[in-house]
């Protein structure tokens, strides 16, 4: 069972940070806590000090504008994403993720930014925001920075957060004009983790040339994977259906993905190929209709 | 201290507690062991099959994959508090009525599931029902007789229409 910790339920983000800022590496923030009293009844986590997050409101929204783009709360629940009419209108793609992000249960009480500081490489939520170019907040006692999406997990349940930093919001920029994305994973049933999964982002110019591309995927090595080397298969080109073809193969190259009982790294390889390929051509889709 | 106890205050089934908990307790122990609320039950304490799911204001939630303390201030439904009285409530009605329950052990979280959807939607579709369930696992695969409760359900408490 669960080792015995000391628990503390701040009030306040600011009441939050002190006390992560007094125990640093011996406490741990919990949200939801779907993943995390996954891992502590596994007893990989056993922290002394337990940091009771879930019940500060004012890290819970989401917020549009043309301009600043999406503001997400870190303690917003996946399931307030998934039925936000403003996430459904001007980014479908995470509405989509969401619903088929494990299940209604997980989703009612799980947040977005406990998903992201689990930073498990299997994560959906990693993968699209990496597609989306969001940058992450970071807080700790008087002080704020901003990561890169692509930059925030450093290894296998490892993330950049320093010793009294918290992760606060989430914040995706408005796509530039004709940009489409999508992402789909490799499921045996709705709501698994996928086996794995590819995010795909493509911004088109006036000629219905690739200007810009993203490609992320999921369950591919121990971080999500961005593929570079995939994106500049596109980029300046127009694409068809052979260069989608060569964006996977090429992706196929950069993934590093594990062996286990849900497939072969050999598979999980030809299955990049498959998904990049198809969730490229998806997002192209959007980019034109965009 | 580690340890030490912590004060909890919740309603449970409408009665309103104030306990003493040790912070690892999850939210299911409390019910099963603390309060002897043996409906939902412990089936994986893995985030898997959803015999445990509960209602946390109004929302289905697992109760094997929340602290106890996490429900400080809030209001838990478990199967025992669906029914009004000795009145069943139309989901466990259409459950019987139907044939919806094989061994029974995954129908109290099927309940709970049900009763978030309907306390949300009084009008569900086929795939929105199977959404609601599709995190409790039934081992006799009585899926469809489960789906089509619920339907029936739904069409009762909207008065038939």
């Amino acid at each position: 069972m669960i080792a015995a910790f000391e628990y503390f339920a701040p009030k306040t983000v600011k009441e939050a940070l002190s006390l992560l800022s007094k125990y640093k590496e011996e406490a741990k923030m919990i949200a939801g806590g779907q993943s995390m009293l996954v891992v502590m009844r596994q007893r990989l986590l056993t922290p002394e000090y337990v940091i009771d997050i879930k019940g500060l409101t004012t890290l819970e929204y989401i917020k549009y504008d043309d301009k600043q783009g999406l503001r997400i709360g870190a303690l917003t629940i996946h399931r307030d994403i998934e039925k936000s009419p403003v996430i459904q209108k001007h980014f479908g793609v995470l509405s989509e993720m969401e619903g088929n992000l494990a299940t209604i249960q997980t989703r009612n009480w799980g947040t977005i930014g406990g998903n992201l500081c689990h930073s498990d490489p299997a994560g959906d939520p990693a993968t699209v925001f990496i597609a989306l170019k969001a940058k992450f907040k970071l807080a700790s006692s008087g002080k704020e920075r901003i990561v890169e999406a692509d930059e925030f997990s450093t290894d296998y349940l490892e993330a950049d957060l320093k010793p009294g930093e918290m992760l606060a919001e989430i914040q995706v920029p408005t796509p530039a004009p004709h940009t489409g994305t999508a992402y789909e994973k490799l499921m045996v049933m709705k709501g698994d983790m996928g086996v794995v999964g590819a995010a795909v982002s493509i911004t088109l110019d006036s000629k219905d040339s690739c200007q810009d591309a993203r490609i992320a995927l999921s369950n591919c090595s121990s971080v999500p994977l961005r593929a570079k080397k995939a994106e500049k298969v596109l980029i300046g080109k127009t694409i068809n259906d052979g260069l989608l073809t060569k964006a996977g193969e090429v992706a196929a190259t950069e993934a590093t993905p594990p062996s286990d009982v849900h497939g072969s790294a050999e598979y999980r390889r030809e299955m990049v190929k498959v998904f990049v390929k198809r969730v490229a051509k998806l997002a192209l889709e959007r980019a034109k209709a965009a | 201290m580690k340890g030490e106890m912590k004060d909890l205050k919740l309603t449970v089934n409408g009665k309103p507690y104030e306990l003493k908990v040790k912070p690892e307790t999850l939210l299911v122990d409390l019910l099963r062991e603390e309060l002897k609320l043996t409906g939902a039950k412990v089936g994986c304490l893995d985030s898997a099959c959803g015999a445990c799911t509960v209602n946390i204001d109004g929302k289905a939630v697992r109760s094997c994959s929340v602290l106890a303390l996490q429900a400080n201030g809030r209001e838990v439904i478990t199967v025992e508090g669906v029914a009004d009285g000795d009145k069943l409530h139309p989901i466990q009605q259409a459950m019987i009525d139907h044939g919806a329950i094989e061994c029974g052990f995954c129908t109290p979280g099927m309940v709970m599931s049900a009763r978030a959807l309907l306390g949300e939607n009084s009008n569900p579709t086929r795939e929105e029902v199977k959404e609601a369930i599709q995190g409790n696992l039934c081992a006799d695969a009585g899926y469809v007789k489960y789906i089509e409760a619920i339907e029936i359900a739904a069409k009762e408490m909207r008065g038939g229409q």
